[in-house]
Parts: C-alpha cells; sequence; structure tokens
C-alpha cells in the first residue's frame, strides 16, 4: 500500500513527530480523512490548511488562524493573564493541563485580542481545538468575557471563532456558569448597539453552541463543520435511530435557518471586512 | 450519612414534588398559558400567571411527570427548544406588565433529539440566558430536584438561585459525566461524589444563595414545612428586590454570573 510505504519512508528518515496523528499526518504527508488523498503537507499548509483536492477544512490552531484574520504584525492579546483554575479541586486536572501545556505550548482553549483586519480595528477571540477538545472553563469564560466587555469599552466590532466539545467536565458548575456570564456580557454587548460576528468552525458543540456561538448579529460557518447542542453519538444512543445524512453540518443548519452563510476559509477575512465595514458609521 | 449520590436518587424519585405541586401549594389561582406561537406547546415546561399572596406573578417550570404515563407526556422533563421559547415568551410578558418571575428547575437535560437540533436546542438555551440577564423584573430560580446542564440553566439566569437540600444542580447528569470523564457510565456514583453537585457544594461555591431544608427523606415527607420556608424566602426576597431600581437589578444580576470563575 502506498501509505505503508510512505510510513515506511518517513521512519526512515525519523520525521514522524506526532506518532499518535500517524494515519493521517506522516511525516511530510497528509491523509485527507474526507476523500482519502496523499497530500503533500508543505502544499496543505500553503492552501490554508485546506484539501487541494476536496476542499475539506482541516482544523486550525488558534495561532494560526490568528494569522490567517489579523493583518501582520497588528495582534495584541488581551487576557492572557487568566489562566486554569481548579474550582473543583478535581483530582489529576491541573496536573493534566500542565502537560498539555507543555506539550502544546498553547496556555489555554481561547486566545483573545485586538488586531486590525485590512485596516479595520477589531476584537477577535479564537478558539483552539487542540487544548482540551476548546472546551470552556472558568479561563475561557473569563476570556471571552473579558473580550466581550473590551469590545463594549472600545466600541469595536467583536469576532469569535467556535470550536469547542462543550463544557470543561472537571469544573464542573463553574464550567457551566460560563455560559449565562458570556451571554449576559453579551446582552450588554447588543444594548450597546455594536456588531458581533460569531464564526462556527468543525466541531461546535455543546455549552459553547448554547451559548455565545449562537447569540452573533451574523452567524458565518465553514463548510461540512459539525455544529450542534447534543452531539450525534448522544442523539443516536437516546433515539436508537440512525440519523439522517449531513446531521448538524453546516449545511443542515443553513437550511434550518440557523446561520446567515457558510463562508470558505480562502473568504473569511474579506467577508469579516466587508460585514464590518458595512457597520461602520 | 448522606452521599451525593443518594441526593441524585433523592432528586430523582418519582414521589418527589414537582413543578406543579410548589405552585399549586404556594401560589393562588395559576392560570396555565400554553404555546411559543412559533411551533407548538412543550409539556416538559409549564408557564403560567398567578397570585403570590395579592401580588400577580408569572411562574415557569420543567415538570416531570409522577407516573409513567405522565412521564410519557411530559418527555421525562427534558424541553424542546419551543419549551425554552415558550419560557422566554412569557417572561417578555411578564417584564411588560412588571410581574415578578419565579422558575422551578427539574430537568435531566434539554432533550437530545433531531427535531430539537433542527429547530435549535442551542441557541433556544443561549437566548433564554442573553434575555433574561436583561429583563427589568425580579427573577428568582428554585432548583426543586434535578438541575442538570443547559437544560436547567436555560431558566436559571436569575437575581436569587435557591436549592432545595436534596436537589442537584450540575454540568450534567453523573452518569453522562463518568461516561465522559471515566469511560464508564457506570462509575456515576464515583463521579457524583467528585462533581461537588449538592445544595452545599454549589452555596460553597457561591453559585447558590440558599438552601430550603427538607427531610432526610425528601421533600414530600414534610412538604408543608418545605412549602412554608420557600414561600416566606421568595416573598423577603422580591420585597428586597424591588427596592433596587431597574438598572441596580439588572447590574446585580450582572455581576452575580460575572463573579462566577472569576
Amino acid at each position: 500500500m502506498v501509505i505503508d510505504k510512505i510510513k515506511k519512508v518517513n521512519k526512515q528518515e525519523k520525521i514522524v513527530k506526532n506518532e499518535k496523528a500517524s494515519d493521517r499526518m506522516i511525516g511530510k504527508w497528509v491523509k485527507c480523512d474526507n476523500c482519502k488523498e496523499i497530500l503533500y503537507k508543505e502544499e496543505v499548509h500553503n492552501n490554508l490548511s485546506v484539501c487541494p483536492i476536496c476542499g475539506k477544512h482541516f482544523r486550525l490552531s488558534a495561532r494560526r488562524r490568528i494569522k490567517q484574520i489579523a493583518d501582520e504584525g497588528t495582534f495584541q492579546e488581551i487576557g492572557s493573564e487568566i489562566l486554569t483554575k481548579d474550582p473543583l479541586h478535581f483530582e489529576g486536572y491541573l496536573k493534566k493541563v500542565e502537560a498539555l501545556k507543555e506539550k502544546t505550548k498553547i496556555e489555554e482553549a481561547v486566545k483573545c485580542g485586538i488586531c486590525k483586519i485590512n485596516g479595520e480595528d477589531a476584537i477577535l477571540a479564537v478558539m483552539d481545538g487542540n487544548f482540551m477538545m476548546g472546551s470552556m472553563g472558568s479561563a475561557v469564560g473569563e476570556r471571552i468575557t473579558l473580550a466581550i466587555e473590551t469590545s463594549i469599552e472600545k466600541r469595536l466590532p467583536l469576532i469569535i471563532f467556535c470550536v469547542s466539545g462543550g463544557a470543561r467536565m472537571q469544573e464542573g458548575i463553574v464550567s457551566l456558569m460560563q455560559m449565562a456570564k458570556t451571554s449576559a456580557a453579551l446582552a450588554k454587548h447588543n444594548e450597546a448597539g455594536l456588531l458581533y460576528i460569531s464564526v462556527l468552525t468543525d466541531p461546535t458543540t455543546g455549552g459553547v453552541t448554547a451559548s455565545f456561538a449562537s447569540l452573533g448579529d451574523i452567524i458565518l460557518a465553514e463548510p461540512d463543520s459539525l455544529i450542534g447542542f447534543a452531539g450525534p453519538r448522544v442523539i443516536e444512543q437516546t433515539i436508537r435511530q440512525q440519523l439522517p445524512e449531513g446531521f448538524e453540518k453546516s449545511e443542515f443548519l443553513l437550511e434550518h435557518g440557523f446561520i446567515d452563510k457558510i463562508v470558505e476559509r480562502k473568504d473569511m477575512k474579506n467577508v469579516l471586512y466587508q460585514l464590518i465595514k458595512l457597520h461602520k458609521n | 450519612m448522606i452521599t451525593a449520590w443518594d441526593r441524585v436518587t433523592l432528586a430523582r424519585e418519582i414521589e418527589r414534588p414537582k413543578a406543579l405541586d410548589y405552585i399549586e401549594n404556594i401560589f393562588d389561582d395559576f392560570m396555565e398559558l400554553h404555546g411559543d406561537r412559533n411551533f407548538g406547546d412543550d409539556k416538559s415546561i409549564i408557564g403560567g400567571i398567578a397570585y403570590l399572596d395579592a401580588m400577580p406573578v408569572t411562574i415557569i417550570g420543567e415538570q416531570k411527570g409522577k407516573n409513567a404515563r405522565e412521564n410519557i407526556e411530559r418527555n421525562f422533563g427534558m424541553p424542546n427548544p419551543e419549551g425554552y421559547r415558550k419560557a422566554l415568551r412569557l417572561m417578555k410578558q411578564a417584564e411588560k406588565f412588571g410581574r415578578p418571575i419565579i422558575t422551578f428547575i427539574d430537568t435531566p437535560g434539554a432533550y437530545p433529539g433531531i427535531g430539537a437540533e433542527e429547530r435549535g436546542q442551542g441557541e433556544a438555551i443561549a437566548r433564554n440566558m442573553l434575555e433574561m440577564s436583561q429583563l427589568k423584573v425580579p427573577i428568582i430560580c428554585i432548583v426543586i430536584g434535578e438541575g442538570s446542564s443547559g437544560g436547567a440553566l436555560a431558566i436559571a439566569v436569575g437575581d436569587r438561585i435557591i436549592m432545595l437540600e436534596n436537589a442537584v444542580y450540575s454540568i450534567l447528569s453523573p452518569e453522562g459525566f463518568a461516561s465522559i470523564l471515566y469511560k464508564d457510565a457506570s462509575k456515576a456514583k464515583e463521579a457524583a461524589e467528585n462533581m461537588k453537585i449538592t445544595a452545599k457544594d454549589l452555596k460553597n461555591l457561591n453559585i447558590i444563595d440558599k438552601i430550603i431544608k427538607e427531610p432526610e427523606s425528601g421533600a414530600q415527607n414534610d412538604f408543608s414545612a418545605v412549602i412554608a420556608e420557600l414561600k416566606q424566602y421568595i416573598i423577603t426576597s422580591i420585597n428586597d428586590l424591588e427596592k433596587l431600581s431597574k438598572e441596580e437589578l439588572i447590574e446585580n444580576r450582572y455581576q452575580k454570573f460575572r463573579m462566577m470563575g472569576k
């Protein structure tokens, strides 16, 4: 098989960095999990991490997403001093977080800041699925709330890129309350007459879907992203029926009236810019 | 000693008083109002107007059944989006007419179904929290049984959050938690102990304001005492909250949730 051959070659060259992802990311090569094509990693990277063959949008780190959206050198982080808390004193939690921080060099599941988008000022919050599935604990809730409050204070448009498995289990009820906190902050933002654009990316589920992700004045989504409150597995187990094709994908949400527009990654920055410009007084 | 898991069991007992029992015993002349004006009438959430002594109030409650037939009719207290939207419609109506709002929380969670997703379960929950945070009337929220996940929080953004002593309030069910974190739903008992879900835990975490005492064997075994304490606390709270200006009321509510996890 081609893939085995690649694996072998890569192994010899000792460039397999991430063994866990070895089925998809093999050294210099990537296998698209949608069209199954073997792709040259650099080519995918240069294509905004979109499969050049089938258009599948691969998941992005917050760092790379910010690079794609913010004008070069304009992103100034806010709230980076807000770090993971352990309100329940949950066994093993902080240890796990420390190990993850060490491994990923990511501090928490969202990065917020002020930046320019084609010259227009905006507050940008970008979640990161590489950090505990982008789950929302108190640090994520605090950072997002601070971003919303900064947006109100500076009277700037707010953009949040969502990717999340939902609430942070290890923070229990405190995690749940972040849904109320962020939604209440958005209510103030709304009262202030400011623009909030929510961008849903693969996957956006659970408590994030049931709070700030669904509250945008304008809600955009990347193609073929999983978006829902309860995930497909939970629903399947509850109703004991097979789910329809394309259930909880961006296109499904568009059809049911819950998002405004599906935007490909290559067009995202420009669409955001156009929307900011349209709302400028 | 009563363990967290014991409380989960008590909170779920079929004999435990449900929202309608509280409504009938605390208020007078409850008139139920129906429908979300959009899709349907969700029987897992009830709502309407009643008198609290002489004061008209709006009441919202997640309603479980007290037997199998009722539970099927009530979808085991698991609301669909139209349930949350009915609740929101009635709460906005309360605001228009200056009525305080009292909500009763008792749900295993928002219903995870195909129709629920098609009709925007996530949006419905999110919208309720956003709107509740800005309502210009006092809101008192009482967790009477199971308060599970966003399905509970969707009617629990208020000025006073109360829990019955044997009620539980959590991010999701201990079974769900165990299956996610321990990859084993049968470890629910262990999960319940670690999740901090009892009224005492939540009081210590500053999530709730008040615990209403109940007998160790459950509220049904001395319901009149439970009702008396709860009614008194509701009245005192509303009187206190009505002294505030609308701006103060909303800002205090904002700060209450703002402090959680800070």
